[in-house]
């Protein structure tokens, strides 16, 4: 640690950082636009000017910019000075000539950096008479407003989207004052990370388009910690809501998970909340006539169910609570996965490496870390985005590294970057096609599976020679040699697969990883993607034995009789023909659920269940770590939290749920860790939902009834439905919103950090569920069956998308118009000699779906990549296909397709 | 003896010497001395000996910014020299001179700086529009492979060195030798942080030098005739010979090599002719446009980095532009102004939005419609876009002839407040 002096006073700072994040972390203000926390300095913007001093005797001082000056022992620094101060109102004069005086009418309005900066600085006329410079703006797609007249050339949008997530089409252009940032043309933006630039942009010219659509401002929407439901990450999110829909996601800093950033699935994935079609009401079937119960008809029901043995199917995207509930209603054996059997199949292997003290599951700040990374079959763009951004910053240690050799401060972004060009740490990729992350890739494998697996023998085999050997030695005996040499001697490797990679894949990739810890004698980083928000936590809850096609096969054969469908669309687990075989002959389906769906579409009775936003809950991510989501919003209609439709006491509140889960699900003891520490919040003092500014408590509803409304109170939760509370209590686990005095926008989490980039010194960062046991597992046994496709036919690898993927985001407007309907992705060769062309439809197989024909340059030859979408049955597809094409006119083709290898002929 | 180094083989009235030609003048003898066993470390030696400070503008001194480059068995294997050749300082047209009338004597140059910090590739980052110093480089350049003076195993030192001329697409910004650096890369030609200086992570982040043309073209005579006959070239305190150019409204505007240290008036009156008839000196700019304004009792002075530096002013380019008393300073330093203002690579706050204010208000002057606040805010411009302000030098150059133009023509500013229009122009 240094000392430094700051206005008279002494402050320990790092002499590792600059001025500007030395002064921000001891919560000083110093106005600033082109630092970010994140993204290091490059000295454009010139706001964050200070006056420093040679020593003690020097009056007079220099200039300097914080954000460009190493923080040095001894150092004499003053921010208060006038000369630094004129300095900065000049600056913020500058930047405000041509800024357009639309406050009242622009979104970021309230929450805008630029506002609060321009506040601090203290201009507040403008002496510039002259012409104002004016920009066209440019439609960038269904997610992101263009309004480049607001732009005060800061440089954060292209660093973040271009430098930090590898984006490729948006750009700094032109010069001087007219420089513009945008796409060459019009465009949808192709980054998958584009909604980023809405809290990167320290103003409102990128705008969130979605929130757009029903724009509230900051202050009048409510908010709490919530988790992202959209993948198996558990990205931390602030939903807002206002008038009881959902408005927008934003970020919420959690340092060990998201950090700062998101992905646009996260983003803008949560309208199915709002969705019309939202089941509201339970209702009954009987021989074809629909009625509508009352709840407590509907509680008895369930209990009839559960008289009647009935089995219960638990779900991913449910919360551990609500599957705890089912499992306790129908007993721990009649408690059955909701997911796919080889899925199933494959977390049950992820549990056993959760437990293995050999590994260590990273968090994506650990990912950040890794100086070596083998990717193993799984397209983490697509299927953990925010993951593949981590992965993204891994492959810059290497920069870091020579930077540190060079003396040059890791905080200087530009500097870091122009030394090592395209240097990277080695990342390598195997996989049966091409991914999003192959340009930062030192090495690739496109194969098939059985080669796949082949390789990682070898580089288990070449790290450690206990490590099982291979029938056949593969031929790659470079790359084996490079990789295990890379993985070897690294400082902190790192393994990346997860469920979609199939279970030989996945347990191939476990095993370079057991390899590597034999040698190094150290836990190793392996990061086993799971595919949905919950889908651990279900594994966790589910016992072994209880597949999928156990459940199916028992109601198939009238063993089980009725079956609870914990939100869960069983066709998108089975094929139809399994699943219409169960169900047809089950005498009582009770399905809870938020939207309709094929299997609600059989339920004889429906129960209406509330989503995310809706209610509390505890989700478990791909690292095992539990973390809690409060209810944001409440709903209007008979929706109620699945759990609730399933516990025998109707007032049970949800953390006395969380607490019994805790004390009775195996695995579980340490769930209970995630609830706040109630003992903080003194006097029945609870943490508002509403900001000090919420507008129209008390008038919002006035049409329909002029007394004023009593708040709502929520007995549940240490969050209130109000205004009233205490905004954030220190060393509590729960932040209800970050502002601070003269920080409206999101860069008010400096303030709530113990440093920089720290942890939040209130909030959770989560809490690891799974122990590591005591004794280490040993290597899998090799695999030595191939499976010899027939002439003609292709392999079928799943492809994802991370827009239509997900279950429930792919229910949302904006998300939909960036989805592709299914494709097939086949090597040219392969199409060449199957005379198909890029474009066309082709029948898949005898299953009667059919899909759009994608080239794709990188394509393992002899397999076909197939995007199921809506309208394929994935669960249908044999392991080889042949592809015919169908006579049907092709249609409107592919659209909304984003690959790195996409090949040219199709364009 | 020669007392005319950079400038002796140069006759516009015939195409500059051919290789022949400039191997019969003394050319390419210090390729040879190099050959015959002087080690980098005595090169840089000499250079340093010499005195040179770098001809493009800042005058640091040549040898000491070649000293920072790594050297030795660690360093980096792959290093540059880059040339600046993209002479753009408004009335600078000193480095055209030389590229056109010796193209030879630049590469000989570049020969002997990349041999010192031992760069196997060079670049040539010339000035678009300087077509025939284009063509005339790039036959010099083929014939200096031809010769073997280029390429692998140079007289058979193991010294390779390839040429790439490279025209750029044009901005003054590419003057600024980090900015070039980005350009040359195909980046946007905005500067970097310094440091990391370019020695140390220049070209593509190798160690890299740039040199202007100009100091180049001083290092052949260095090497073939020493550097005690360098240190005799000099009238002054600084050592060599500068090329020195006159524009403005004088009898005889030009570019002349001269000892540094002779008189103003000396490169005034006997070169330039002084001014035409019916005008009288009203002040000049003594080294392209972003120097203070000298006025008429400065003639005096002599061509010397701190002689002028103590004037409150910078020798730079060492071409000055000439002011008389028939044109507006107003709108001599508007000119200026809309010049620096356009050519804002747009990095950083004060000089991309801090520029087009001055610029604007010179615009109101020029149609009378200048105020008094007008003149306060360009008054409080020259600090706001001073030196540390910036990210660069390009605002604070340009706030050279702002401010001594408001300094010594203030009346002339204030008459076009009162006035409601420029007088100059009737």
């Amino acid at each position: 640690m240094a000392k430094i002096v700051i206005d008279g006073e002494t402050y320990e700072v790092d002499p590792a950082n600059n001025l500007l994040q030395e002064c921000l972390s001891q919560g000083l203000d110093l106005p600033y636009f082109c630092w970010h926390p994140c993204m290091g300095s490059i000295g454009a913007c010139r706001q964050c000017a200070v006056k420093q001093y040679r020593n003690a005797e020097d009056e007079k001082g220099m200039l300097v910019m914080a954000c460009m000056t190493q923080a040095t022992d001894g150092m004499i620094i003053s921010i208060e000075d006038e000369q630094a101060k004129t300095m900065r109102a000049r600056v913020i004069e500058s930047l405000m000539i041509s800024h357009p005086h639309d406050c009242p009418v622009c979104e970021e309005g309230g929450e805008c950096h630029l506002q609060d900066m321009t506040l601090m600085s203290g201009h507040n006329y403008r002496r510039y008479d002259k012409k104002k410079v004016t920009h066209h703006n440019q439609y960038l797609g269904p997610f992101i407003n263009h309004e480049m007249n607001r732009c005060i050339t800061c440089y954060r949008c292209v660093r973040f989207y271009d430098d930090y997530a590898g984006g490729t089409d948006l750009a700094a252009q032109a010069s001087h004052h007219h420089t513009y940032f945008g796409r060459h043309e019009e465009g949808v933006l192709e980054s998958e990370f584009s909604g980023n630039l809405v809290e990167v942009c320290p103003t409102g010219v990128f705008t969130d388009k979605v929130f757009s659509e029903h724009y509230s401002r900051k202050w009048d929407l409510q908010t709490a910690p919530s988790i992202c439901v959209g993948c198996a990450v558990g990205c931390n999110t602030t939903p807002g809501e206002r008038y009881s829909s959902l408005r927008r996601i934003v970020n919420r800093y959690n340092s060990e998970v998201n950090g700062y950033f998101l992905c646009d699935r996260g983003r803008f994935g949560f309208e199915f909340v709002n969705s019309p079609e939202r089941l509201k009401t339970p209702q009954q079937t009987v021989n074809g006539a629909v009625t509508e119960l009352a709840t407590e008809a509907a509680r008895l029901l369930v209990h009839e169910y559960q008289k009647a043995g009935a089995i219960g199917i638990g779900s991913p995207r449910a919360s551990n609570e609500s599957n705890f509930a089912l499992r306790n209603l129908v007993g721990e054996a009649n408690f059955y996965a909701g997911v796919a059997d080889e899925e199933f199949e494959c977390l049950q292997v992820q549990m056993s490496l959760l437990q293995d003290p050999v590994f260590h599951a990273p968090s994506i700040r650990e990912i950040e870390q890794a100086d070596a990374v083998l990717i193993v079959n799984e397209d983490v763009t697509n299927t953990a985005p925010r993951i593949a951004l981590a992965l993204r910053q891994s492959v810059r240690n290497k920069a870091k590294q020579l930077a540190h050799d060079c003396k040059i401060p890791q905080w200087q972004d530009a500097a870091v970057r122009e030394l090592a060009q395209r240097e990277l740490s080695p990342l390598c990729l195997f996989g049966n096609y091409a991914t999003r992350l192959d340009d930062v890739a030192s090495d690739r494998l496109i194969a098939a599976n059985e080669e796949l697996i082949a390789v990682l023998a070898g580089v288990a085999r070449a790290i450690d020679t206990g490590a099982p050997t291979q029938a056949a030695p593969t031929s790659r005996s470079e790359l084996v040699q490079r990789v295990s040499a890379q993985l070897k001697d690294a400082r902190r490797p790192l393994i990346v697969t997860g469920s979609n990679a199939g279970v030989e894949v996945l347990r191939a990739a476990a095993n370079v990883a057991r390899a590597l810890h034999a040698v190094r004698k150290q836990a190793i980083d392996l990061c086993v993607l799971a595919p949905e928000v919950n889908s651990v936590g279900l594994a966790m809850m589910t016992p072994a034995g209880n597949g999928l096609c156990a459940a199916l096969q028992r109601l198939k054969a009238g063993v089980a009789t009725h079956a609870i469908v914990l939100e869960n669309d069983l066709y998108r687990r089975a094929s139809r023909t399994q699943v219409d075989a169960a169900l047809d002959k089950v005498s009582g389906l009770l399905v809870i659920d938020q939207l309709p769906t094929a299997t609600t579409a059989k339920a004889d009775v429906l129960l209406p269940a509330t989503s995310f936003s809706e209610h509390e809950a505890t989700y478990v991510n791909y690292e095992g770590r539990a973390q809690l989501s409060f209810q944001v919003h409440r709903s209007h209609s008979q929706a109620l939290p699945g759990w609730r439709w399933l516990v025998t006491e109707p007032d049970l509140a949800v953390n006395a749920l969380i607490q019994s889960c805790a004390e009775s699900a195996p695995g579980f003891a340490r769930l209970s860790e995630v609830l706040p520490d109630e003992s903080v919040f003194v006097a029945g003092m609870k943490v508002p939902r509403q900001s000090h500014r919420y507008s129209g408590r008390t008038a919002m509803k006035s049409n329909l009834d002029v007394n004023e409304p009593k708040q709502p109170v929520d007995t549940d939760s240490i969050l209130a439905f109000s205004m009233e509370g205490i905004p954030s209590q220190k060393n509590a686990s729960v932040l209800g919103a970050a502002w601070a005095p003269q920080w409206n926008s999101n860069q008010a989490i400096s303030k709530f950090q113990d440093e920089i980039n720290g942890e939040l010194k209130q909030g959770s960062v989560g809490t690891h569920l799974v122990q590591r046991s005591a004794s280490t597992g040993a290597y899998f046994p090799l695999v030595t069956k191939t499976s010899a496709s027939a002439a003609g036919t292709l392999r079928v690898a799943i492809a994802h998308q991370i827009f239509g993927s997900d279950e429930l985001s792919a229910r949302s407007p904006a998300i939909r118009q960036r989805m592709t309907p299914a494709y097939v992705g086949i090597a040219p060769s392969d199409a060449e000699a199957l005379g198909l062309h890029a474009g066309d439809r082709v029948y898949l197989g005898d299953t009667g779906a059919t899909a759009i024909v994608s080239l794709r340059r990188h394509m393992a030859t002899g397999t076909v990549a197939v995007y199921c979408g809506d309208e394929v049955d994935r669960h249908a597809l044999p392991t080889a296909l042949v592809l015919r094409k169908s006579d049907a006119a092709s249609g409107p083709g592919l659209s909304g397709l984003i690959v790195s290898d996409r090949y040219e002929e199709e364009l | 003896m020669v007392t005319k180094p950079l400038t002796k083989n140069i006759d516009m009235s015939r195409p500059p010497l051919d290789m022949a030609g400039y191997e019969a003048a003394d050319g390419y003898q210090s390729l040879h001395a190099i050959a015959k066993g002087l080690a980098p470390a005595d090169v840089l030696q000499r250079v340093k000996d010499s005195g040179l400070k770098g001809r493009g503008g800042a005058g640091f001194p040549t040898g000491l910014k070649w000293s920072f480059v790594p050297m030795g068995p660690e360093a980096p294997k792959q290093k540059y020299l880059v040339v600046n050749a993209d002479e753009m300082e408004p009335g600078t047209f000193k480095d055209r001179l030389l590229m056109e009338g010796d193209p030879h004597l630049l590469i000989e140059g570049m020969l002997i700086a990349a041999y010192t910090i031992q760069a196997d590739k060079a670049y040539i980052f010339l000035r678009g529009e300087y077509i025939v110093a284009e063509r005339r480089l790039r036959k010099a350049i083929d014939e200096a492979y031809a010769r073997g003076y280029l390429g692998q195993n140079i007289l058979g030192m193991g010294f390779n060195l390839d040429i790439v001329l490279h025209t750029s697409a044009g901005r003054y910004i590419c003057g600024e030798e980090t900015a070039l650096l980005n350009a040359l890369e195909g980046k946007r030609a905005n500067p970097r942080a310094k440091p990391p200086f370019p020695q140390v992570s220049g070209l593509w982040g190798k160690p890299t030098i740039v040199n202007n043309v100009e100091t180049l073209c001083n290092l052949p005579g260095i090497l073939t005739y020493g550097v005690d006959w360098y240190h005799s070239l000099t009238k002054g305190t600084d050592h060599g010979t500068k090329l020195c150019g006159v524009s403005g409204k004088v009898k005889n505007p030009g570019c002349w090599e001269l000892p540094l240290g002779t008189p103003i008036r000396e490169l005034f009156e006997d070169y330039a002719g002084g001014m035409q008839d019916g005008l009288a000196l009203r002040g000049f700019l003594p080294g392209g446009g972003s120097t203070d304004f000298l006025l008429p009792e400065h003639l005096d002075l002599t061509l010397d980095y701190d002689v002028i530096g103590k004037a409150g002013s910078r020798l730079a380019t060492g071409t000055m532009i000439i002011l008389d008393d028939q044109t507006c300073p107003v709108g001599m330093v508007g000119n200026l102004m809309k010049f620096f203002a356009h050519e804002s690579c747009g990095f950083c706050t004060p000089c991309r939005d801090g520029l087009p204010w001055v610029d604007e208000i010179f615009n109101d002057f020029e149609n009378g419609r200048g105020t008094e606040k007008d003149l306060a805010i360009l008054h409080e411009h020259v600090d706001y876009l001073g030196p540390g302000r910036t990210f660069c030098a390009l605002a604070p150059g340009a706030t050279a002839p702002l401010g001594s133009g408001l300094r010594h023509f203030r009346e002339d500013f204030e008459r076009h407040i009162k006035d409601k229009k420029c007088s100059y122009r009737g």
